[in-house]
Order: structure tokens, then C-alpha cells, then sequence
């Protein structure tokens, strides 16, 4: 996906334009904090308009015009979150260039168009044709070209059947060619989906973003009577006071006051903090299907992981040559090697390059003479190959211990006492014994190791941190798993997991309140998925994996679960800094506003009231004090908008200690700063001339 | 201030934090219907009041059926109340003759009395006869006392059970907190003020010649029963018009002590039954510490404004209203614990403090009754300002924001804004409204700023059922008795409906095992943020009332203008 700086130009012009779009009454509804804002502003305008005949207060001006910026820019932040997800979106858009399709009916083919296709329609598609629509693959194997999705220039490979079945509208065929059956229906493919949930088109508020709206909402209307009432306060004590305060307490006055209480920094900010979140995930080549599950990943306590790709390196590398009693080490591994000449899995190019390292051997397929290779079978359970040379024939095999004992015992020979010893401690220590045999001849033992991925332990060490357990899922038995689980420094294990077992340990997790994530490929990986709290589906996976997650990861690599829950947690935390620094910058803003409105009480002939001590910033004129703390308050929202869409940064370490930070720097820092804002407004505007 | 006006206030503090885990043991035992000091003795006539009322003990209610029960009790109460009040003058038990009382006032009593406010337009012994005393008034001390308790432990089995529909039962919660609780404790403190010198009587008034030669009527009573749990419950009405500061309802300096202490024995002990019952003895320590906290600086700040140098008089310290043979410490002390707790009994006339002192008795009360505050209301009160304030600051550590496992999400956020937002809202409408009519500004006595706090003290006073006077203001009018009541419903039940159906939404929650690394509501650090949070709300609301009245009274009498 292409990635874009945050302020491009064009970007900038666009969400100019949508914010004074989004003045619309019906669009402010949506957001209580600002439509009170917007109000606020009308009226201030209605009422110095109303008044014009009598002259126009230049004060008065400046405070409805700072009043509508204060809307602008709420929306202005809003716009601009939105306008980088349509980026986005336009660019998956021209994916959709009209493709056609070769429906094959029987037999037949015709040409018809990616848009007509139905759901069941199967489709041929050969080098270089587009891939009409999601659909699966039900004959062949084929290269696809993902990158316009994923942004992953290498081909992957998409097959029928097992996990790597599932096509997606809009990728290329580089070679080959297979049979897809269309499973969605045009206009609903993943790639629509997809362009729908960038654009924010259906973007429905997340149930934490409803509790802190209401929250909001309940504030505006607190202050909204503090304010009204204030009103006739200020009468009685005008009154009491023999004081004329009819010019300072004034409808724009008092509206200003109210917009400066009103939590507008949050309420301006928060739907652009929520689009920005899905966004960053998207930058991360994620799609979160709601922004529910974007919240849920930040509540997540329980992470299973895969072992295979996640925890440990994609297979087991050969690292050992254990030789029989009587065999050299260098005969095991010159046998070893002929026996896994022919085995392309990652498993027997280990032994390969093994043998390779450890005694320079370099055996090529083309050079053994009449040499016939028995490929791994779910029956035999060995590999191997047999070669009839003039020493007679060869037959030399490798397999699981039990199978090369049956094996062995077949061709008249017996299984090394030292040899069970061997297999015993190496299964012990989590690895998997290969048994080399020749003929009737066991030769001794390759030991094939899990590689546990670099950096992994200090990674789970920081999920510790965040509070997150983590649990290895392994089809392995438990000995192995323990040894893995071990080495890797995850918390806990799941061993010889079957789909059944994955779903009931999602299911314990949850009974106890847990929250649950994780990632998975397969077909049965789907239930898992599906009751996942957090299931972050790999694109590479089954169509049926893909529909049961809420997360689809474009690279379909699994450690990005951590990214995923990171980004949850940022935009939480960006929610609740703000919120509190928008809170606590009002204390500020009473010491600017009530010494300005009040400070004419009580006052000796020509001289000031006592409430003008609380006047702590020393403003220039209640004129200047009430003017800048609105243009502060405005001019905070933009300030924020960068903090809003990056997120605020989060660090792996225990809640109390982050709680910390960020009562510092929003909490206390959001008692400071506009005090300094509001002097440096004041000198300013006082400076300029404007009041 | 001398030694001894430092004893005077450390002495009830001390007590305090001695009889706090005392009490608060035993009412987690008798509460929840454990074996206790006291159910052999008391067991049989819990019984005996299912059988005759026709409760099921064992039956367990939902939130809503909860509060409709307590609804339709606090109903019966009130009409009870108000017709004893209006009929009086045929009824026994009234010596004295006293006369109906008026529609208006009788339902400003009623409200307030059945509200736990003990807001009292009228005066005591010129106003209501023995039986309406007794069988009204006192009644409902007692009843509006457990009907707080009631709402605590709701809120309370709400953060323990799991995955319940039900909050426990009104009755069984209301029948324990009588007889078990506050019976007990205010039998024993009304007997040792009859023993200090209080009245307890339904004999006609004493007629005597005064030392100056004037005639008399010295007024009599069953007092002594109806001042230990107008203390001990946190109603505050007094028997006699003077309250705290009348002979009769606080004889001797020990009497004095005891009262003072009882304002804020049962509020405190219940933040260590919330311990127990939650098994987490350190989450009611929590709440402890913030009370207390905001307690001992409220004293600081009222003691430090009182004992200040009174620069308009040139004397060394404020004295006016305060009897002598009480004394400042003693005033001061009282005047922050009966605003602290939503008592509102009075042993010196809160309009003759020094105007930061009234001031801090108004905080007290605007932040919404919660530093210790009513039976039972005040500790959920404080349970509401804990979720909030975990709202908040849960989200800043990156996760949907829990309070014992139990998250907090859009219906506990909404029914906790509206516990906040209700009593806010009818104090700044109600001071408005009485700011700007003719009958609100009739009955403003004082000039100045200190007329404008009458006001908004006695709307405060209401709205947080507080009941406590600044005195001056004359409320006894159709006006302010039909507002105020009206304010003071509003305070008391939508509080506590809103808290019941956080109770109902949190029993049906999971709860989630605590987390090491998680965030954590027992530590110093959430113990600031609570203060915090609470004077932030507080403040934020109030600031203007506070600069328009004591603030710049304060200020101003600094330049020598007094009012």
C-alpha cells in the first residue's frame, strides 16, 4: 500500500473544504461537544448582528469569529483523518479496472465481466490475467501477485486445497494456471469491504468511544448550566455590589466562557482519533473489519501464537549428527545426505546443508547412477533412497524411530541399544530424532531442531510487561512443546492442539474475563477465529479463515498480533490523554475568564474589585483575557491534531508506571500549559493590537 | 490555637481511625447475615419482622425490583410523615398544643426527612408535637439511615457477585441495617446523653423566671433517643431549633465528642466493610484514606481561616455566633464533619464563620457529599467518583478501563454522569431560580456576597441532602419549602437510582482475575487521582457560585468590608 506523510498538500486543501461541509447541523448532531460549540457560534453571531445598528463591538466580532475556527478546526481534524483513509481507498480502487473474466461453464468458456460473475461461478484464469473476484481455488496450483494488496512485491503461491486456497479479486496470475470459484458476490469482495472500511463509510462509533461520549455529552450539559446560571448570579451580586456589569456579561461573554469549559479539545478530536487508528493499522497492512475489534486488541490478555512462523523459525534444521555405535559421524551424515537428496522440505535441505558445513560433502542428485529416490509417505513414515552400485544395492532410509525399527527388523538387522538412549534425550529436549538406517544397518541419529526466531524472548518479555500472557500453540507433544515453550520464554503452552482444543482454551480464557487474540490460517482455524476476541486472519490463509476473523493481515505474518495490540492500547490512551488534558486546561481558563467578568465587583471609584486578585496570569484587559483563552482553546485542537492521528506513544511497561507518565504529561501538563498559552495569547493580541 | 484546641481536634480524629475497623468488622458480619456479637440476642426479632411483614428472607431481587421496593417505602414514609405533620393537632402526645402545620411545610419536612437531608424550615419545639417527633421524624431518621446502607450494599454485591442478575434483597438489607447497626449504637450513645444531661421526656415545657427576671418556657422532649441517630445516621435534624448548639442536645464537652464522632462513625466504618466484603481490605483502605484526606484538609483550611487574624475587627480570631461554652475548635470541628458527612446538625451558626470556613463547609457539600457523606450513600457516592476517575485514567494505561475486574463501559459511564450531574444541576437551577424572584430574593437576610451564599448553601445543602443550614436565609416560605423539597428529591432518588442500576449492570458482568501489571485502584497513586478527580468535578462546577460568594467575602473582608 502506498504510504503518504500526514500533511500532504492535497490532503491538507481537501479536509479545508470537508470542514466547512461538515458545518452541516445534521452531521454536527453526531458530536455534542462541537454542536454546542457550533450553536454557540450562531448565536454570538445572531446576537451581534441584531445589535449592529447600535454599533458593531469589535470584541464581540473577534470572539464569534474564533468561536466558528474553534467548529472549523474540529472538523478540519476530522476531515483530514477521513481524507487519508480515502487516499487509501482510491488507490485500491484502481485495482477494480474492468477485468474480465473466463467463466467456465463444463467445459466452455466465455468471456464476461468481473461484475456479472455470481457467487459459485467458476473461472479460469492463466498467466498474466487478473483475478476476476475473491473467490477459491478448486484445480491447479498458480503464482500470484498480491503486491497491489499487500504491498509485498514476491509472488505467493496459491493452491487447491490445504491453506493457500484462497484467491482475492484484483491480484495477477504470474504463471500457471488455476480453476477459482467465485465466493462473493460482486461489490460485497474483500476488496470492496476493504475500500468501504478506509473510507470510514461505515464507520459506527466503538462501545468505548459511546461511554466516553457520553461522558462528554454529560459535561457540556454541566457547564452549559453552570454557564446559564451564572447569568443571573451575576445580576444578584451587580446588584448587591451597586456594580454595572451589563457590558462584561454579555451573551458572547458568557458563550465564550462556555465553549472554553466544554471539553472541545477531546470532543473536536475523538472521531479523528478513531479513524486514525484503523488507519495506522492499515499502514501496518492490517484491516481490522470494525473498529470494535481495533479496541478490543488493545484489551487483549491472552495471546495465542502459532509455534511454526511466530515463535520459532518456519521448520526444523537439522544440527547434529548422533552416529550408532561403530559408524562415524561423517558416514551418518554422507548417508544422511544421500537420503535427503531428494526431500525439498525445509527438514532435509537442513541435512544437506548440514552435512555440507560439517564435512564438506556435496552429493547431487545427478550424480548417483541408477539411484532411485522413495519419497516421504503418511504410510511409511520414511524417506530415503536405493542405489544399485557395484557394491551391491544400497537402500538407505531416514525416518520417525519407530518406523526404521520396523523397518530394520524387516531386513533381518536390530536397533542399537544406544540408539533408543539417543532418541529418548533428544525428544526430551524438544527436538525430533531422525533415524538414518542402510539396509539392515541402523547408522545413528540426526537431530532436527525448532530454531527459536531472534529477539522473540525480549518480545514476550515486553508482552509480560504489558500485562499480556502469551501461550504457544504447538502441535507438538509436551515434552517438545515444554523445551520450546522454555526457549522461548513464553508464558505457557498448548500442546498436540487440534482445532477442538484451540476453541475450548479461547473458550476457558474467556469464562475467566479474559480477552482473546490470535492468529491462524486454515480452515479449522475458522471456529478459533470466530471466538476469538481479536482474530487476525493471514491473507494467505483459507477464504474460511478470512471470514471468521475481524482482522485480515496483508502480509500474513503472525507476530504482527503485537503490533495489532499496540495500536488497540495507543488508541485508548490518545482518547484518555486528551480527554484529560482537555479537563484540566479549564482550571486555567476560569482564572482567565471569572477575574474578567467579575473584576468590576465591589471595585473602589475608578480603581478594581478584589476578584481581579485571581486574575494570577495578569492579563492585560478582561477584553484580552476572555479573547485569548478562546483563541487558545481553539487553537489547541490543531495543535493536538498530529498527537490525535500518530497516537500517543506507548512503551511496554507495566500500567502504573504509564499511568504515570501520562498524568504527568497530560494531566499536569494540561493544568500548565494553557496558563502559559493563554499569557502568550494575551501579550500577543495585546501586542497586535487586536483588543 | 492552644494545646488544648489541638486536642479537641485530634481527639475525634483519633477515635475515628480506632472505631473505623471496629464498627466496620462488624457491620460486614451483621450486614451479611453472618454470626455476630449480636444475633442471639437480636436474631428473633429480625425474624420476627419478615413474618409479620410478609418477606421472604431468602428471595434475591433484581436492580429494578430493588429499587422499586425502596421507592415504594420512602413513598409510604412520606405520606406518613406528612399526614402525622398536618393532622397533629388532633393526634396524642402534644403537650404543648402545637398547631397543624402548613401544607408547604409539612412537605418540605417530610421530603427532607425521608431523603436523610434533615433540612428543618421549622423550629423544632415550636413546631412539632412529641408523637410527630417521635413516631415521624425519628422514624425516619432510622429509616432513611438504612435505606443508605441499603443502596451501599447493593452497589457492593454489584462489584463482588458474577454474572448475577441480582443485587440482594431491599428488606432483608433494611430490616439488618436497623437492627443490627443503628438500633444497637444509637441506644447505647442515647443513654450516655441522658446520663450527660439531655432530655428525655414527653412531659409539658418548664415554665421559669430567667437570672434577668423574664419568663421562661423551657422546652422538654424525647430528645435524647432522636440526637443519637439524627447523629449516628447522618440526618442531622435537631430536636430543638438550636441543634447541636441547644443545652439539651449537647450538655457536656463528652457529649459534644461522642455527637462529633458519631457524625462520622458509620460512614467511615462502611469504607471497611467494603473491604471485607470484597475481600480486599486494601480498596477500602483506599476510599479511608481519600475521605480522610480530604476530611483533614478541609479542617486545616477551615481552622487556618477561623483562627486567622479577623483584619475588619482588629480581633485575633473570628468568635461571633460561636458559643462559648463550645469554642472555635469545637465549632470548626463540627461545622467540617456535619458538612463532610451529609449530617447537617449544627453546634454554631455556620453563617458566622469566617466566610472561608463557610466555604469549606459549601465544598464540603458540592463535591457532592462523598468525603465520608450520608449512610451508605456517601461510600457509593465515592464508588461512582471511583469509576469515573477509573474512566479516565483507565484509558490513559491503554485498555478498556476496569474496577475489579469488572469493566466499566457506556451504561455504568451514563448512570454515573447522571449521579453527578442531577444534584449539580438542581443546585444551579434552584440558586438561579431564587436569584431572580421576587419570592427567592425575599428571604435573603444577609447583604453582599453572604446573601448570595445563603442562597446557593441552602440549594447545596438540599441537593447533597445535606441539610445543614448557613442560616440567615428565610426558607420557612411556600417558595423555598416546595423548591427545596423538590431539590432535595431530585438529589436523594436520582442518586440513587442511577447507582442501583450500576449495581444491576455490574452483577451481571464477569470479572476478571486481577493482573499483576495491570492498573491498580489500591495504590497512592490512584488515591491522589481520586482526590483529584473529585475536586477537579467539584470545582470545575462550582468555581463561579464560590468566587461570587465566600471568595470574594473573603477577599473583602480582608479590606475590612463585612456584610
Amino acid at each position: 500500500m502506498r504510504k503518504q506523510t500526514m500533511f500532504s498538500t492535497r490532503l491538507v486543501v481537501a479536509a479545508v473544504r470537508d470542514s466547512f461541509i461538515k458545518l452541516h447541523p445534521r452531521t454536527q448532531l453526531a458530536n455534542p461537544v462541537i454542536f454546542v460549540t457550533l450553536v454557540g457560534a450562531f448565536i454570538t453571531t445572531v446576537v451581534i448582528i441584531a445589535n449592529a445598528p447600535e454599533g458593531v463591538s469589535a470584541f464581540e466580532a473577534q470572539i464569534a469569529f474564533w468561536l466558528w475556527l474553534t467548529v472549523l478546526f474540529a472538523n478540519f481534524s476530522e476531515a483530514l483523518a477521513e481524507g487519508r483513509g480515502k487516499a487509501q481507498a482510491d488507490a485500491l480502487r484502481k485495482m477494480k479496472t474492468a477485468v474480465r473474466a473466463r467463466l467456465l461453464d463444463g467445459e466452455k468458456e466465455t468471456v464476461v465481466n468481473a461484475g456479472d460473475l455470481k457467487t459459485g461461478d467458476s473461472v479460469v484464469c492463466e498467466t498474466g490475467d487478473f483475478i476476476p473476484g475473491d473467490g477459491e481455488v478448486t484445480e491447479g496450483i498458480a503464482t500470484v501477485d498480491e503486491s497491489a494488496i499487500t504491498g509485498e512485491s514476491a509472488p505467493v503461491v496459491r493452491e487447491s486445497g490445504g491453506d493457500r486456497s484462497a484467491v482475492t479479486g484484483g491480484t495477477r496470475v504470474i504463471s500457471d494456471r488455476i480453476v477459482v470459484r467465485i465466493t462473493a458476490e460482486p461489490g460485497r469482495s474483500f476488496l470492496d469491504r476493504m475500500i468501504g472500511l478506509v473510507e470510514g463509510a461505515r464507520r459506527r462509533k466503538t462501545p468505548n468511544e459511546v461511554a466516553l461520549t457520553i461522558l462528554l455529552a454529560a459535561m457540556t450539559a454541566l457547564f452549559l448550566l453552570v454557564v446559564v446560571a451564572l447569568k443571573p448570579y451575576a445580576d444578584y451580586s451587580a446588584g448587591a455590589a451597586k456594580a454595572d456589569l451589563s457590558k462584561v456579561i454579555t451573551i458572547p461573554v458568557l458563550t465564550a466562557l462556555l465553549v472554553c469549559l466544554i471539553p472541545t479539545t477531546i470532543g473536536g478530536l475523538l472521531s479523528a482519533i478513531g479513524i486514525s487508528g484503523m488507519d495506522r493499522l492499515i499502514r501496518k497492512n492490517v484491516i481490522a473489519k470494525s473498529g470494535r475489534a481495533v479496541e478490543a486488541a488493545g484489551d487483549v490478555d491472552v495471546l495465542l501464537l502459532d509455534k511454526t512462523g511466530t515463535i520459532t523459525l518456519g521448520s526444523r534444521m537439522a544440527r547434529e549428527f548422533i552416529p550408532a555405535s561403530g559408524h562415524s559421524e561423517k558416514l551418518l551424515a554422507e548417508l544422511a545426505q544421500l537420503a535427503s537428496l531428494s526431500d525439498e522440505t525445509p527438514e532435509g535441505r537442513s541435512i544437506v546443508v548440514l552435512a555440507k558445513e560439517r564435512f564438506n560433502l556435496r552429493a547431487e542428485v545427478g550424480t548417483l547412477a541408477e539411484a532411485s529416490f522413495i519419497a516421504f509417505s503418511a504410510h511409511t513414515r520414511m524417506s530415503g533412497v536405493d542405489i544399485r552400485g557395484a557394491a551391491g544395492a544400497r537402500s538407505i532410509r531416514k525416518g520417525a524411530f519407530d518406523a526404521i525399527k520396523r523397518h530394520v527388523e524387516s531386513a533381518g538387522g536390530t536397533m542399537p541399544a544406544n540408539i533408543l538412549t539417543v532418541v529418548e534425550t533428544i525428544a526430551k529436549s524438544g527436538g525430533t530424532p531422525l533415524v538414518v538406517s542402510e539396509n539392515a544397518d541402523v547408522i545413528g541419529v540426526v537431530h532436527l531442531k525448532d530454531v527459536v526466531k531472534g529477539g522473540i524472548r525480549e518480545r514476550f518479555a515486553q508482552m509480560r510487561r504489558m500485562g499480556i500472557k502469551t501461550v504457544m500453540i504447538t502441535g507438538d507433544n509436551p515434552l517438545t512443546a515444554a523445551a520450546i515453550a522454555a526457549e522461548s520464554g513464553v508464558d505457557d503452552f498448548l500442546a498436540e492442539a487440534t482445532p477442538e482444543t484451540k476453541l475450548r482454551r479461547i473458550r476457558e480464557e474467556q469464562e475467566k474475563g479474559y480477552m482473546v487474540a490470535m492468529a491462524g490460517d486454515g480452515t479449522n482455524d475458522a471456529p478459533a477465529l470466530a471466538q476469538a476476541d481479536v482474530g487476525v486472519a493471514m491473507n494467505a490463509g483459507t477464504q474460511a479463515a478470512r471470514e471468521a476473523g475481524n482482522m485480515v493481515d496483508l502480509d500474513s505474518n503472525p507476530t504482527k498480533l503485537i503490533e495489532i495490540v499496540v495500536t488497540g492500547k495507543q488508541l485508548l490512551m490518545t482518547r484518555g490523554a486528551l480527554t484529560t488534558f482537555s479537563v484540566a486546561n479549564d482550571v486555567a481558563k476560569y482564572f482567565a475568564i471569572i477575574p474578567a467578568m467579575f473584576a468590576g465587583l465591589y471595585a473602589a471609584p475608578g480603581g478594581v474589585g478584589p476578584l481581579a486578585g485571581l486574575n494570577v496570569m495578569a492579563l492585560h484587559s478582561p477584553q484580552s483575557a476572555i479573547l485569548s483563552a478562546v483563541i487558545f482553546n481553539a487553537f489547541i485542537i490543531i495543535a493536538l491534531v498530529p498527537l490525535a492521528l500518530k497516537g500517543v506513544k506507548y512503551r511496554p511497561v507495566g500500567a502504573m508506571t504509564v499511568l504515570r507518565n501520562n498524568l504527568l504529561v497530560y494531566g499536569l501538563g494540561g493544568l500548565v500549559a494553557p496558563f502559559l498559552g493563554i499569557k502568550l495569547i494575551d501579550v500577543l493580541i495585546v501586542g497586535v493590537g487586536l483588543v | 490555637m492552644n494545646e488544648h484546641d489541638v486536642l479537641q481536634i485530634l481527639i475525634p480524629l483519633g477515635l475515628l481511625v480506632v472505631l473505623t475497623p471496629l464498627l466496620g468488622g462488624y457491620m460486614a458480619k451483621a450486614l451479611q447475615g453472618k454470626n455476630h456479637l449480636l444475633s442471639k440476642p437480636l436474631r428473633p426479632l429480625e425474624a420476627l419482622a419478615y413474618r409479620l411483614c410478609l418477606v421472604d428472607e431468602k428471595e434475591e431481587m433484581t436492580w429494578k425490583k430493588y429499587a422499586s421496593s425502596l421507592l415504594l417505602f420512602n413513598l409510604f414514609g412520606f405520606l406518613a410523615l406528612f399526614a402525622l405533620q398536618t393532622l397533629q393537632a388532633r393526634l396524642p402526645l402534644n403537650p404543648q398544643g402545637l398547631a397543624n402545620i402548613s401544607w408547604d411545610s409539612a412537605f418540605n419536612t417530610a421530603v427532607s426527612f425521608v431523603t436523610n437531608t434533615d433540612w428543618q424550615g421549622y423550629a423544632g419545639e415550636t413546631a412539632m408535637s412529641y408523637l410527630t417527633q417521635m413516631l415521624g421524624l425519628c422514624v425516619q431518621n432510622f429509616l432513611s439511615a438504612a435505606t443508605g446502607m441499603a443502596v451501599f450494599l447493593a452497589l457492593t454485591r454489584g462489584f463482588v457477585s458474577r454474572g448475577s442478575a441480582t443485587v440482594g434483597n431491599f428488606w432483608v438489607d433494611l430490616t439488618r441495617s436497623t437492627i443490627y447497626v443503628l438500633l444497637p449504637l444509637s441506644f447505647v450513645l442515647a443513654l450516655v446523653l441522658v446520663w450527660q444531661g439531655s432530655v428525655q421526656n414527653v412531659a409539658p415545657y418548664v415554665s421559669s423566671t430567667g437570672v434577668e427576671g423574664g419568663a421562661q418556657s423551657i422546652p422538654m422532649g424525647p430528645a435524647a433517643s432522636q440526637i443519637a441517630i439524627k447523629q449516628l445516621g447522618t440526618n442531622g435534624g435537631g430536636f430543638f431549633n438550636a441543634n447541636g448548639a441547644h443545652p439539651f442536645e449537647n450538655p457536656t464537652p463528652l457529649a459534644n465528642l461522642l455527637e462529633l464522632v458519631a457524625i462520622l462513625l458509620v460512614p467511615s466504618a462502611l469504607t471497611w466493610t467494603y473491604g471485607v466484603m470484597l475481600e480486599r481490605r486494601r480498596q477500602g483502605l483506599v476510599v479511608f484514606a481519600a475521605m480522610f484526606t480530604l476530611l483533614s484538609a478541609g479542617l486545616a483550611a477551615s481552622l487556618w481561616a477561623q483562627y486567622g487574624p479577623n483584619r475588619s475587627l482588629g480581633e485575633p480570631a473570628v468568635i461571633e455566633g460561636i458559643d462559648t461554652r463550645i469554642g472555635t475548635a469545637n465549632c470548626v470541628a463540627w461545622s467540617v464533619f456535619t458538612t463532610a458527612a451529609s449530617n447537617g446538625s449544627v453546634n454554631c451558626a455556620h453563617e458566622s464563620l469566617s466566610p472561608l470556613s463557610g466555604g469549606v463547609a459549601l465544598v464540603n457539600i458540592m463535591v457532592g457529599e462523598v468525603v465520608f457523606g450520608g449512610v451508605g450513600v456517601g461510600m457509593a457516592g465515592m464508588l461512582v467518583f471511583i469509576l469515573i476517575t477509573v474512566f479516565l485514567s483507565g484509558l490513559m494505561v491503554g485498555r478498556t478501563p476496569e474496577y475489579l475486574g469488572k469493566k466499566i463501559e457506556a451504561r455504568e459511564v451514563r448512570m454515573s454522569m447522571v449521579t453527578i450531574l442531577a444534584p449539580s444541576a438542581v443546585i444551579l437551577i434552584g440558586s438561579a431560580a431564587a436569584l431572580m424572584t421576587p419570592a427567592g430574593l425575599a428571604g435573603i437576610s444577609a447583604k453582599g456576597p453572604h446573601g448570595f451564599t445563603e442562597v446557593v448553601y441552602a440549594f447545596t445543602s438540599a441537593a447533597q441532602n445535606n441539610g445543614s443550614a448557613f442560616e440567615g436565609l428565610n426558607a420557612n416560605s411556600p417558595f423555598y419549602n416546595v423548591a427545596l423539597g423538590l431539590v432535595m428529591l431530585v438529589g436523594r432518588f436520582l442518586t440513587i437510582i442511577p447507582i442501583l442500576a450500576v449495581a444491576g449492570s455490574l452483577a451481571g458482568k464477569k470479572s476478571v482475575a486481577a493482573r499483576e501489571t495491570g492498573f491498580r485502584t489500591d495504590t497512592f497513586l490512584f488515591f491522589a487521582l481520586l482526590i483529584a478527580t473529585i475536586l477537579v468535578v467539584g470545582v470545575l462546577t462550582h468555581f463561579p457560585s464560590l468566587a461570587l460568594g465566600p471568595i470574594v467575602e473573603h477577599l473583602l473582608v480582608g479590606l475590612g468590608r463585612t456584610f
